[in-house]
């Protein structure tokens, strides 16, 4: 009698403790769940505004005398032509009643400087135009651009917004003559960065992240597998070996800012080789990451059954015939998720990109290994750092970018070790 | 087939392999010692003894495979063909395409069927074309008695076979290189007695053209299979003779114990 009571309170014990242990899992993975989806949701409400990007209508008159540069219209001469006359002209059109000089500050201010470029492309594709008058959208100025957002409001005092009243007002005219447009912000994905918020664009740091991560790829990856497999596969087991074990997986700990220190004192200091440039960022996150594709792909080689080494030098193969046809085939997978998470690593690196100069203002973009570049989280820091409202933003829609290609990057990974992989 | 027949019929069978004083040891610890043993030819040769006593590391001597374990040590002589296979000039590589081996678990590669056989005659540049290729591994899989069930399927993986089929793929793939020894460690310790019976059938089959070392844990399999039986014990060659005369009329009380199932 007591003893099955005794059962039984047991029994309800191990269900109370099963359940109590379910509801730990479930709220840890919710809360995890939760911070991700809260750091998700916020970035896309600060940064999904970047992508589109406000644009003003403008009767434009290529004079050429505003332009000030007489007859001539070969490219080089309207590269410096004053094309910024054009667009305070065309503003004062629209805004006759504007004298004051002071004002029309203000009214100019209201289009971006960019727009100046714009319509200097635009004769230099077809310098036909000059004299004529066309009607043009052109990019507005950050404030008018956060204005037509809704992230200025009319509402707050005046010394506490980046616009003035008679600003608000002109724009509020502007908007109500239909001649404000939010359209796709294109620019964000054309062009580099800028000192302006509504010019600064991603495709600089895209690049310079393309070539950084090319010559990490083209050092750490043939590098790396070669290295593991000898280690793994061929080098005798000693105290040498075993040293070089033990710092191999050190190297992988070591925090990433001394490989920038490194990078610094021997390739900038010591060999002069270029500052700011993706050849030197890559050699720097190519040792940063050596240690863990090697490690990686170790470990994938481990994985292989060794009944596979022995079936293989049972029929005669060499060492060497064992490895190439047969274990390294085998765990080509895991050799391959291993690069891919490396590289992702080294995507998202910026600490040691400071220390070689990678973090300069960099407005071109780069056309080689040996170009100033940035990388994208370099990039996303700049902006970041930067006092401009709008460049919050710019930074928000970065770090899309950024998490876009770390995700593309991981499902490459999954892809490929479905493709490699031999169920059999 | 004549020659085969004089084979089996002959009872004088020339020495193959003669193992002389083998001590055996990995690291500090002597796993064979003093091991004298000769292989006739074209008989199989079964090594019977509890486990541990040292049978698979004998069998891995014969074509070298300990080579590979880190601190395995191997002393005295093993000749083959009087040629001395631990000597300095002794190419690892070629004795093993002469010493073929068969797991005691079935681990073809991760390969098609075809693959599996061919890939041994292509390393070893056996077949100059793909037409001879192609027979090569057809003839293989015929003597391994595997051809009936995959001739259909021959671009099949090799895992996808059955444990039994996988075991004689393995000799297919281990008889496809042409060997002159064959060495089976325990090749049906992992199969059903339907799997065992046909592997025995086919290793009786095989002797008429190969010299067969085999391992087993079992004295029927022993006493079914081979002509010579060998009995180790601690990592001593205890007695070695005809299989008949072990099983009927052992000679040392150890191998009378083990045979009647009081060791091991
Ligand atoms: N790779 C190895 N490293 C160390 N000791 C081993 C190794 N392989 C076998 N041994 C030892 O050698 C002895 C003989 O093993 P083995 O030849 O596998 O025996 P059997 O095949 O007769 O069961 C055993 O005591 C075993 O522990
Ligand atoms: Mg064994």
């Amino acid at each position: 009698m007591t003893d099955s009571l005794a059962n039984d309170i047991r029994l309800r014990r191990r269900y109370q403790a099963e359940r109590r242990f379910r509801i730990y899992g479930i709220t840890a993975t919710a809360s995890g769940l939760l911070f991700l989806g809260v750091m998700l949701v916020s970035i896309l409400i600060i940064g999904h505004s970047a992508f589109r990007q406000s644009f003003i209508k403008l009767d434009v008159t290529f004079d050429p005398e505003v332009l000030q540069i007489g007859d001539k219209t070969d490219e080089e001469s309207l590269r410096y032509a004053h094309f910024q006359g054009l667009i305070r002209v065309a503003l004062r059109e629209k805004f006759p009643e504007v004298t004051d000089r002071r004002e029309l500050r203000e009214l100019y201010a209201l289009v971006s400087r960019g727009a100046a470029d714009v319509l200097c492309e635009i004769l230099i594709d077809d310098p036909g135009l000059m004299g004529q008058r066309h009607t043009y959208w052109l990019p507005a100025s950050d404030d008018m651009d956060l204005f037509v957002k809704g992230e200025i409001k009319s509402s707050a005092p005046e010394i506490e917004r980046q616009l003035s009243d008679r600003q608000i007002e002109w724009a509020e005219r502007l908007t109500s003559d239909g001649l404000v447009d939010l359209r796709f912000n294109t620019a964000f994905f054309t062009t580099g960065d800028s000192r302006e918020p509504e010019l600064a664009g991603i495709w600089g740091a895209v690049k310079g992240s393309f070539y950084t991560l090319l010559v990490t790829l083209a050092l750490s990856f043939p590098t790396g597998i070669l290295a593991a497999i000898y280690l793994q596969e061929f080098a005798p087991k000693n105290p040498v070996t075993d040293l070089i074990e033990v710092n191999i997986n050190n190297l992988a700990a070591v925090p990433s800012i001394v490989f920038g220190l490194l990078g610094l004192a021997v390739f900038l200091n010591f060999f002069h080789m270029p500052r700011s440039a993706p050849l030197v960022g890559g050699v720097v996150l190519a040792l940063m990451t050596l240690p863990v594709i090697i490690i990686a792909a170790r470990a994938a080689l481990l994985a292989v059954p060794p009944s596979i080494r022995e079936a293989a030098l049972a029929v005669g193969a060499t060492p060497m015939q064992t490895v190439f046809h047969h274990v390294a085939p085998l765990a080509l997978p895991g050799m391959l998720t291993g690069a891919i998470i490396g590289m992702a690593r080294a995507l998202g690196e910026t600490a040691p990109l400071l220390m070689i100069g990678m973090v300069a203002f960099i407005a071109d973009i780069p056309q080689g290994v040996t170009d100033p570049a940035t990388v994208l989280p370099v990039q996303i820091f700049l902006w970041a750092d930067s006092p401009e409202r709008a460049f919050m933003s710019k930074m928000a829609a970065g770090i899309m970018v950024l998490l876009g290609f770390l995700i593309a990057m991981n499902l490459i990974a999954v892809v490929l070790r479905h493709r490699f992989e031999q169920k059999w | 087939m004549s020659q085969a027949l004089k084979h089996s019929l002959s009872t004088e069978h020339r020495a193959k392999v003669q193992a002389r004083g083998v001590n055996v040891y990995y690291g500090d610890k002597k796993a064979l010692s003093g091991i004298g043993l000769d292989i006739p030819e074209h008989q199989v040769s079964a090594l019977i003894g509890p486990s541990g006593c040292g049978k698979s590391t004998f069998l891995r001597c014969l074509n070298r495979m300990n080579d590979i374990i880190e601190g395995c040590r191997v002393e005295g002589a093993i000749t083959i063909d009087g040629a001395d296979i631990y000597a300095k000039d002794q190419d690892v590589v070629q004795l093993r395409a002469r010493v073929g081996m068969v797991f005691q678990k079935p681990n073809p590669f991760p390969k098609s069927i075809y693959e599996n056989v061919a890939y041994g005659p292509r390393i070893h540049g056996l077949a100059p074309g793909r037409k001879e290729l192609d027979d090569l591994v057809r003839d293989s899989l015929e003597r391994a008695g595997l051809m009936g069930e995959v001739h259909d399927r021959l671009d099949h993986p090799g895992t996808s076979l059955s444990g039994g089929q996988q075991q004689r793929l393995c000799i297919a793939r281990a008889i496809a290189v042409k060997p002159e020894l064959i060495l089976m460690d325990e090749p049906c310790s992992a199969l059903d007695p339907i799997a065992t019976a046909k592997i025995e059938e086919l290793i009786d089959e095989l002797r008429t053209r190969f010299t067969i070392v085999i391992v087993t844990h079992s004295m029927q399999q022993a006493a079914r299979v081979s002509q010579r039986t060998a009995f180790f014990h601690m990592g001593e060659l205890v007695e070695t003779g005809s299989t008949e005369q072990i099983f009927t009329n052992p000679k040392d009380d150890r191998t009378q114990a083990y045979i009647t199932g009081r060791i091991g």
